[in-house]
């Protein structure tokens, strides 16, 4: 199946197996290494990417899903002044230590952010609920949203 | 190779499922897991696949005639943030999966897996609402009851499509829903209970009551609700425990990685009765 979508902003024509995963397609075709495979079922967060500016599950997307629409990966959200401030706010509080949940938690703040920039701790928690960190105990990565909340102000 | 198919229009789509044995995919969120065949592995599908997420026509939410119709491809996110869809089924699928998964699942696709355990079903079996089913040359529409055959088992022949859902639009004053899982976030049910009821002064005029993942299908019974309306609340409240019990050869549930048979009907008899004694007008 022919697919056709946009790849952090570049158009991409990839010829797939329909039923395969997203998260494949992209590490193993694509080279976005970013995506990582923990759980393999939509449990653990640590494949998020971006769809149309909605955080989704690439272990359990079907490739043939993908046609007509954009993709976002940390190797294309990188080069924003939201990365950054999302970056600038998980290194002050600690958020990362394995480093191997983050892509998936940086990607799952942006689309909290998106539809909601100014979420409550509780929504934050909500927001993320998504996402399992076993290294930091989640209250730093929580914190670390929220410093990127007051020191990003107005970017989102 | 697995094909795949995206149909622009629902015609389309059931044009191609009238040609071929194919697989419908919505969502992706329950089948993609269902058939995953570990680390790095494509899933176990082998038939094409019939995308359908993107097909308008089944991504509607309208009123008309005193009935509410959802269409099958909204996702739950949608549906979340949508006007027309009361606060008890919100407080439902809020405690469903996560944001993401939530992004991408369906309401169609928890219908059509018909998992015992299927979180918006209580609310469909109480509502009454009804599910109209499609192929190419035909179309019949059947109560939500009938459509579900038995776990994990419907009546959707290879050649059909869900189409619409539809639900009478009606509200009711009391609202309970409970969610037994291991945690809050992400977790499967142990036990689901749903109560709705209408009261006109003391008395009750309308009571439903739906439980989930406690038998092979959703729990409800309108003959114990038959025998409640028109009954005053204390008059119910005071044989709260009483009613709760006649539920008891209804609930069968199983033991499993989530919980034991035990707990779940002993937790589901006592939702049961927490509803009954605090009804308030």
């Amino acid at each position: 199946m022919i697919i056709e979508f946009n790849l952090n902003h570049e158009k991409t024509t990839i010829d797939v197996d329909a039923s395969a995963r997203v998260l494949d397609i992209l590490r193993d075709e694509l080279g976005m290494t970013s995506v990582k495979e923990g759980c393999g079922e939509g449990e653990c967060g640590a494949c998020i990417i971006l769809v149309d500016g909605r955080a989704m599950n690439s272990c359990i997307l079907p490739a043939g899903a993908l046609h007509g629409r954009s993709v976002l990966t940390l190797e294309g959200f990188k080069h924003t002044e939201r990365y950054k401030a999302i970056e600038a706010g998980f290194l002050k509080a600690g958020s990362v230590q394995c480093g191997f949940c983050t892509p998936g938690f940086v990607l799952a703040t942006e689309s909290l952010l998106n539809q909601n920039p100014r979420p409550s701790d509780e929504e934050i928690k909500e927001g993320l609920s998504g996402n399992l960190c076993r290294c930091t105990g989640y209250n730093m990565i929580i914190r670390g949203v929220r410093i990127a909340i007051e020191e990003g102000a107005g970017l989102w | 190779m697995v094909k795949g198919y995206r149909p622009g229009t629902l015609q389309e789509a059931l044009e191609l499922l009238a040609q071929e044995t194919c697989t419908v995919m919505a969502g992706g969120t329950d089948l993609m897991v269902q058939r995953a065949r570990g680390f790095s592995l494509r899933p176990k599908l082998d038939r094409p696949l019939v995308f359908i997420e993107q097909l308008k026509e089944l991504k509607q939410i309208y009123k008309k005639d005193e009935t509410l119709h959802i269409g099958p491809c909204v996702t739950l996110t949608d549906l979340l943030g949508h006007p027309h869809i009361p606060e008890i089924f919100k407080q439902m699928i809020g405690r469903m999966a996560s944001p993401p998964t939530r992004n991408m699942a369906t309401l169609g696709g928890n219908i059509c897996n018909a998992s015992p355990a299927g979180d918006t079903l209580p609310w469909f079996y109480a509502m009454n609402a009804k599910v109209k089913l499609q192929s190419s040359a035909a179309e019949r529409t059947v109560p939500i009851d009938a459509f579900i055959s038995g776990p994990k088992k419907t009546i959707l022949g290879n050649n059909e499509i869900l189409a619409d859902i539809i639900i009478p639009d009606e509200t009711f004053e009391i609202n309970m829903y409970r969610k037994l899982g291991q945690r809050k976030g992400m977790s499967l049910t142990k036990a689901s209970f749903l109560g709705l009821a209408m009261i006109t002064g003391s008395t009750v005029t309308d009571i439903r009551i739906a439980l989930g993942s406690v038998a092979p299908r959703i729990v409800r019974s309108p003959e114990i609700e038959r025998t409640l309306k028109g009954k005053s609340i204390n008059d119910i409240r005071s044989s709260a425990g009483e009613i709760s019990q006649r539920y008891q050869p209804l609930i069968t549930p199983i033991d499993d990685a989530r919980s034991t048979a035990k707990y779940r009907k002993e937790a589901s008899l006592n939702l049961i009765r927490h509803f009954l004694e605090n009804m308030q007008p």
